[in-house]
C-alpha cells in the first residue's frame, strides 16, 4: 500500500511518540508576526531559554500595519509598540525580520512562497491559522497558538496528533470567470465549515493540477474555513517552476537533488484515504457568500436562502446569518448593493489577483457610492504591480492603491468598515465584526467579482464583464 | 514553569447557545494590539454583549460560572490563543461543547483549560440545566471525562493524548519537548533541506 505526502513527511519530522501518545513533531519552517508572538517571546525569556534553531524562523509585520503610510512611528500607539516589540526579539534572538526597511515585508503568507522559503516536503508553522496557505508547494503546514509558538522556538518541535487525510478531486475544467476562489468556497460549501475537523485535506484531480502555484495558494488557504487545520497539493513540475531562483530556494546542483527529493514527497498513486469527495469543476459558478460563515454561500446568480426552507439542523445558523445580515429571504444575491470593496490578503493579495482585478477595473469607473481599495500581499507584488502599471490601471478607475499588509481583511488597523457596510471581499472570512465594525457586513467572493462589484455598486456576475475570449 | 496536573475542574457553569462561534466574536481582533495577555478577560464577547442584552456574558447570574457550555465548532477562524486567554482570564477554567474547533482546542489544551465533546442531546441538557438552574454546581473529571450536576452524570469524551497530558500535567509541552534534544537534533540532521540537500 502507497503513502500519501502527509504520511510521508509526518514520517520524516517525526521526533518520537510522546507519553501522552502524541507525536513531537520537528518543524522545518517557522514563520512569525507581530500579533502572535510577543507573549511567546516573553514565555521564553522567563524559562530563560534560547531559541534552539534561530535560523529556522523568520519574521514579518502584517497585521497591524497602516496601509496608508507606513511611516514610523505609526500614529497608533499600540501598533507601535508591537512593531517594536517584535524588532527587539528578532535582535535579541538573532532571527530574521522583513521588516518595512527591508523592503521585503508583507502578509507573512506571501512571502513565505515568494521568497521560496516554502518548499515541498517540509513541515511548516506560524502563529496563524492561514498557515494552511503553504500546503499549495505540497507541505504540511498549520497554525498554531501563543504558547505552541513558544514550543516551536524552544525545541523547533510541536506535540501534536496526525489527522485523517481526506481527498478532494476536482475534476473536469473551469470555465472563464471561475476562479480558485470559487473552487474552494464551492468545497467550503458542500463539505461545511466543519467538515474537515480531525483532517488534512489533499487536494487533487485535474482542475487543481492545471492551476498555477498562487491558485494553489488562494485555495489551501481556505482549508481552515473548512475546518482542516491543513490542506495540501501534491508538488509537481508547476511547483518545481515556481522555485527555481527563488532566493531562498536551493540553487544548481541542490536544485536537483532538492527536485528528486521533493517529486518523492507526493503522494503514491495506490495511497490510501480516509475519505474521498469528488467536485465537478464544470459545475462550479462564481461563488459569493450571503452569511457570516464561508460556508454560506451561493453562486452568483443563486438566491439568498429561506431559513424556512432550510434542513432542520441548519435553521438556526441561517436564522442567525440572515438577522445579521438583513437580507430578504429568497431574494436574488445578484443586486446586492455594497458600499466597499476590498481586493487583497492572503488570500487574494497575489500579483496574479491584482491582475485579474484590473483587467476588469481597466477603462471602467468605481461606483460613487463605493469606496474600494487594492492592498497588495507584499512589497515584493506591488513592485511588481508598479511595474506592470496596475497601480494607475486602479487609481484612474477610481480605486484607492494601498501599501503591503492585512488591511482590511481584519480590524487591527486603521482599515475598517463602518456601522452597517456592506463590503465585497477577496479575503476569506466574513464572521460578524471580522472587518472592524461590530455590524459590518462582509460578501466573500473572488477579486474579480470584488472589481466589477465596485465598478457597478452591487453584487454582478463578473462573467458578464468579461470580454469573449 | 506552571505544569501541573489537572484531575477535575469544578464550579458553575454558563450556557453560550449557538453553532461555529468563531475566535473573533470571542475576542474582537481591536484588542489583539497588544504585547502580553492580561486584561483580556473583560472584552470576552465584547461585540456580541453589545448587541445582545441577553447575552449569556451579560448575565449577573454567570458572572461567576467556570465552566463554559458551548454547542459545535466552537472556536472556529483564527488561531489567537488570545480567545482562550480571554475566557480563562474572564474565569473559565473548562470549556464543555459538542465539537471543537481544532486549533482552539490546541490552545485551551497548552494552557491547561480542558476541553470535554458531549453528544448534541447531552449537550442539549447541559443547555436546559444551567439555563433553569444558573447555580448548579458541576464537576468535571477528566480521568472519565464525565460530567456531574447533582444526582446526574453525563458522558463526554476527551482524546487520549489530551487526557493524559492533563492528568500527567505535561499540557505546557515546551519541558517534555525539550527532553529529546538530542534526538531533536538527529532528526534535524536527517532533514535534506535543513542540510542544503547536501550530496
Ligand atoms: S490577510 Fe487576513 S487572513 Fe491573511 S494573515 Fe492577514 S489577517 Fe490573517
Amino acid at each position: 500500500m502507497g503513502k500519501t505526502l502527509l504520511d510521508k513527511v509526518w514520517e520524516s519530522h517525526a521526533v518520537r511518540e510522546l507519553p501522552s501518545g502524541q507525536t513531537q513533531l520537528f518543524i522545518g519552517l517557522h514563520l512569525i508576526h507581530e500579533v502572535t508572538s510577543p507573549q511567546a517571546f516573553a514565555m521564553l525569556r522567563d524559562l530563560k531559554l534560547p531559541v534552539k534553531y534561530p535560523h529556522r524562523t523568520f519574521a514579518t509585520i502584517d497585521h497591524i500595519v497602516p496601509t496608508e503610510s507606513q511611516a514610523r512611528p505609526f500614529r497608533d500607539s499600540l501598533a507601535e509598540t508591537m512593531t517594536q516589540s517584535l524588532t527587539d526579539s528578532c535582535r535579541e534572538f538573532n532571527i530574521e525580520f522583513f521588516d518595512l526597511r527591508s523592503g521585503q515585508q508583507g502578509i507573512v503568507h506571501v512571502i513565505g512562497p515568494e521568497k521560496g522559503l516554502t518548499q515541498p516536503g517540509m513541515t511548516i508553522a506560524c502563529g496563524d491559522s492561514h498557515t494552511s496557505t503553504h500546503g499549495a508547494f505540497g507541505t504540511i503546514a498549520f497554525g498554531i497558538g501563543t504558547s505552541q509558538i513558544r514550543d516551536v522556538l524552544a525545541s523547533q518541535c510541536l506535540a501534536i496528533s496526525k489527522p485523517k487525510i481526506r481527498k478532494i478531486d476536482v475534476t473536469g475544467t473551469l470555465s472563464r470567470g471561475v476562479y480558485a476562489k470559487d473552487v474552494i468556497l464551492s468545497i467550503i460549501h458542500k463539505l461545511g465549515v466543519m467538515g474537515g475537523i480531525g483532517y488534512a485535506y489533499e487536494y487533487a484531480g485535474p482542475v487543481i493540477e492545471a492551476m498555477t502555484m498562487e491558485e494553489r495558494l488562494t485555495i489551501c488557504n481556505m482549508s481552515i474555513e473548512g475546518g482542516a487545520r491543513c490542506g495540501y497539493i501534491n508538488p509537481d513540475d508547476t511547483t518545481f517552476a515556481y522555485l527555481d531562483n527563488r532566493q531562498y530556494a536551493p540553487k544548481n546542483g541542490a536544485f536537483d537533488r532538492a527536485r528528486s527529493y521533493w517529486s518523492g514527497a507526493a503522494s503514491d498513486p495506490d495511497a490510501s484515504y480516509d475519505d474521498v469527495v469528488t467536485l465537478n469543476g464544470n459545475d462550479i459558478e462564481p461563488m459569493v457568500t450571503w452569511g457570516i460563515n464561508p460556508g454560506q454561500s451561493v453562486p452568483v446568480n443563486g438566491c439568498i436562502p429561506d431559513p424556512e426552507s432550510v434542513a432542520p439542523d441548519e435553521r438556526d445558523s441561517v436564522a442567525e446569518a440572515m438577522a445579521f445580515m438583513s437580507f430578504e429571504a429568497g431574494r436574488p444575491m445578484k443586486g446586492t448593493p455594497i458600499n466597499v470593496a476590498f481586493i487583497g490578503s492572503c488570500t487574494n493579495g497575489r500579483i496574479s489577483d491584482l491582475r485579474a482585478a484590473a483587467a476588469i477595473a481597466k477603462g471602467g469607473k468605481v461606483a460613487k457610492h463605493v469606496k474600494a481599495l487594492v492592498v497588495p500581499g507584499s512589497m515584493d507584488v506591488a513592485r511588481q504591480a508598479k511595474e506592470e502599471g496596475l497601480d494607475e490601471v486602479f487609481r484612474e478607475a477610481g480605486f484607492q492603491w494601498r501599501a503591503a499588509g492585512c488591511s482590511m481583511c481584519l480590524a487591527m488597523n486603521p482599515d475598517k468598515l463602518q456601522g452597517r457596510e456592506v463590503c465585497a471581499s477577496s479575503s476569506n472570512r466574513n464572521f460578524k465584526g471580522r472587518q472592524g465594525s461590530p455590524t459590518g457586513r462582509t460578501l466573500l467572493m473572488s477579486p474579480s467579482m470584488a472589481a466589477a462589484a465596485a465598478i457597478a455598486g452591487e453584487v454582478v456576475d463578473v462573467r458578464d464583464m468579461l470580454n469573449p475570449a | 514553569m506552571d505544569n501541573s496536573s489537572i484531575t477535575s475542574v469544578t464550579g458553575t457553569m454558563i450556557p453560550l447557545r449557538g453553532d461555529d462561534i468563531d475566535t473573533d466574536r470571542i475576542i474582537p481582533a481591536r484588542y489583539l494590539r497588544c504585547v502580553t495577555f492580561d486584561g483580556l478577560g473583560e472584552h470576552a464577547f465584547e461585540d456580541d454583549k453589545a448587541q445582545d442584552p441577553g447575552h449569556a456574558f451579560n448575565d449577573a447570574r454567570y458572572r461567576q460560572a467556570s465552566i463554559l457550555i458551548a454547542a459545535k465548532n466552537f472556536g472556529c477562524g483564527s488561531s489567537r490563543e488570545h480567545a482562550p486567554q480571554a475566557l480563562n482570564k474572564w474565569g473559565i477554567n473548562a470549556v464543555v461543547g459538542q465539537s471543537f474547533a481544532e486549533i482552539f482546542f490546541a490552545n485551551c489544551q497548552a494552557m491547561g483549560v480542558p476541553c470535554i465533546t458531549v453528544d448534541r442531546d447531552s449537550g442539549e441538557r447541559l443547555f436546559a440545566i444551567v439555563e433553569s438552574d444558573p447555580a448548579a454546581e458541576c464537576r468535571i473529571d477528566i480521568a472519565s471525562a464525565s460530567i456531574g450536576i447533582g444526582d446526574q452524570t453525563i458522558a463526554g469524551t476527551i482524546p487520549d493524548g489530551a487526557k493524559r497530558s492533563l492528568l500527567e500535567g505535561t499540557w505546557n509541552a515546551t519541558a517534555v519537548l525539550l527532553e529529546s534534544v538530542k534526538e531533536i537534533d538527529a532528526v534535524a540532521g536527517r532533514i535534506p533541506y535543513l542540510n542544503n540537500f547536501a550530496a
